[in-house]
């Protein structure tokens, strides 16, 4: 079975066709699915019935009752007359969600990696930090400077700027490369299943 | 039409042939001892390496699955190496998931490969005691955040129902204070970013991360901080690991075909860019 969907979707590389399509269809449907029955069981069942229902001996939490009527609320999208009710619970998410990331967020990304550029730019008796340290400091100020578009990027500040987009060429090459990396990475893991595991001719 | 611009014109199926073969050749060769010396130990790999051989024996480590089948030729060899280097140094470890099949590939990587393995069965590991698997808990990030004042609270049960706080391995433990270090092997979201903001700099627990070669660019200016102890990136980093750990498995198998499959599309960038200078300006 696996051979015969991993084959499915490989021969949409030589064009579209029907055995494609089935596997892809299969795939979507079987992954909804999976996703609903995991949501079902390990949020509703897990979080909100055995809150209220629970074994003997357990108190109920009615508290939970509070996620429950939210997640009633977000449902009511489907009936377009009263709609508006999910706006509530969205509005929990997005202000939960941004209260929890500010801080991290500002922490994280912000203060400890400014932190971290802000580096000696001879270090005696080591050249590799020297080196380093130049190029981590230069490349983020030219950077920043490519992003910063109130001002006309000509003259100094606009050879700057195109320094900025070297280096930033330079990031987007190495991302590329591995992307590369990690798709060949899923091919091979599959190749090595047709050959391995299933044909048995890789040892 | 001249052979530059027919080469242009080239059907890209007959790439994908001797993309094909570049994988599928190499898997069937052994790699010589030559290739093997080559493969690179990163910097973030040798820190994280150094970090657990330095830990003392019966130190708690975490480790978070985070990822479904589709990346496991990248992180599943993250996992083995890693687990292997563990219970050689007798550290306990706490595997759970933050994404569903993550616990599950925990599972797989226990069962099939670490139970199995000779060495690790001189140590006669024993379930609760010297590892322990909390399973899947839905909340992304939310998770993360609870278990910093409380672990069993997070994950009242284990992967097969047991109650958290009756597992001996978690009597001692219980948020991340307990916890020397949490190895987070991720494909996306919630991942080692998370880790990092809500686990890692929230906390102060020490967290390392192991990614696909797609995630690692993003990931590693936390190495450079300090934010993350060590980072496996890609099929390159799982290799780099079972190099220097010693224990040499489907990374390292893969690494062949890797990097012959590289040295075809640089071959090909290469020429395709020849046949786009040379026939520029031209009339096809």
């Amino acid at each position: 079975m696996g051979a015969f969907l991993t084959l499915g979707i490989i021969s949409f590389l030589y064009k579209d066709n029907p055995w494609y399509k089935f596997c892809e269809a299969l795939f979507v449907g079987i992954s909804a699915g999976y996703w609903f029955c995991t949501v079902f069981w390990s949020q509703f069942v897990a979080k909100l019935w055995d809150n209220i229902y629970p074994t003997a001996g357990q108190p109920r939490q009615y508290v939970y009752l509070v996620g429950g009527i939210l997640g009633l609320m977000m449902l009511l999208r489907l009936v377009p007359k009263i709609g508006w009710f999910s706006r509530w619970p969205l509005a929990f998410v997005v202000g939960g969600t941004a209260g929890a990331y500010l801080i991290g967020y500002a922490l994280s990304n912000g203060m400890k990696q400014v932190k971290s550029t802000i580096l000696p730019l001879w270090v005696s008796g080591n050249l590799n930090a020297t080196v380093g340290n130049i190029i981590l400091v230069v490349g983020t100020f030219c950077g920043l400077i490519y992003f910063f578009f109130s001002k006309e990027q000509k003259g100094t500040y606009g050879k700057v700027a195109k320094l900025g987009i070297f280096f930033l060429m330079i990031t987007f090459g190495a991302s590329f490369g591995y992307t590369v990396m990690a798709r060949m990475s899923l091919l091979i893991g599959r190749m090595d299943f047709l050959f391995g595991t299933w044909l048995g001719l890789i040892k | 039409m001249e052979f530059w611009q027919k080469l242009l014109a080239i059907d890209r199926r007959i790439i994908f042939i001797f993309v094909a073969f570049a994988i599928i050749v190499p898997l069937f060769i052994i790699a010589p001892p030559g290739f093997l010396k080559k493969i690179d130990v990163s910097l973030p790999v040798q820190s994280l390496y150094d970090y657990v051989e330095n830990l003392p024996p019966g130190s708690k480590i975490m480790i978070a699955f985070d990822y479904d089948p589709p990346t496991t030729p990248e992180l599943q060899p993250m996992a083995v190496s890693f687990l292997k280097h563990c219970f050689t140094k007798d550290l306990k470890v706490i595997m759970l998931g933050l994404w569903p099949q993550g616990p599950v590939q925990a599972q797989f990587a226990m069962e099939r490969e670490i139970l199995v393995d000779e060495k690790i069965k001189a140590k006669n590991l024993q379930y609760g005691i010297d590892y322990v698997n909390l399973g899947f808990q839905a909340g992304n990030e939310f998770v993360i955040l609870r278990m910093g004042t409380d672990i069993a609270a997070a994950f009242p049960v284990d992967y097969f129902g047991t109650r958290t706080k009756e597992i001996p391995l978690m009597k001692d433990v219980k948020n991340f204070d307990n916890i020397r270090l949490v190895y987070n092997i991720s494909a996306g979201y919630p991942g080692t970013y998370e880790w990092v903001i809500f686990a890692g700099d929230r906390f102060g627990v020490k967290i390392a991360g192991g990614n696909t070669a797609v995630q690692y660019p993003h990931n590693s200016p936390y190495v450079q901080t300090g934010q993350l102890v060590g980072l496996l990136g890609g099929m390159a980093g799982a290799a780099g690991y079972e190099k220097v750990s010693g224990y040499l498995g489907k990374a390292t198998k893969y690494m062949l075909s890797q990097a012959v499959s590289h040295a075809m599309v640089i071959f090909f960038i290469i020429l395709g860019n020849l046949a786009y200078f040379i026939t520029r300006g031209r009339k096809v």
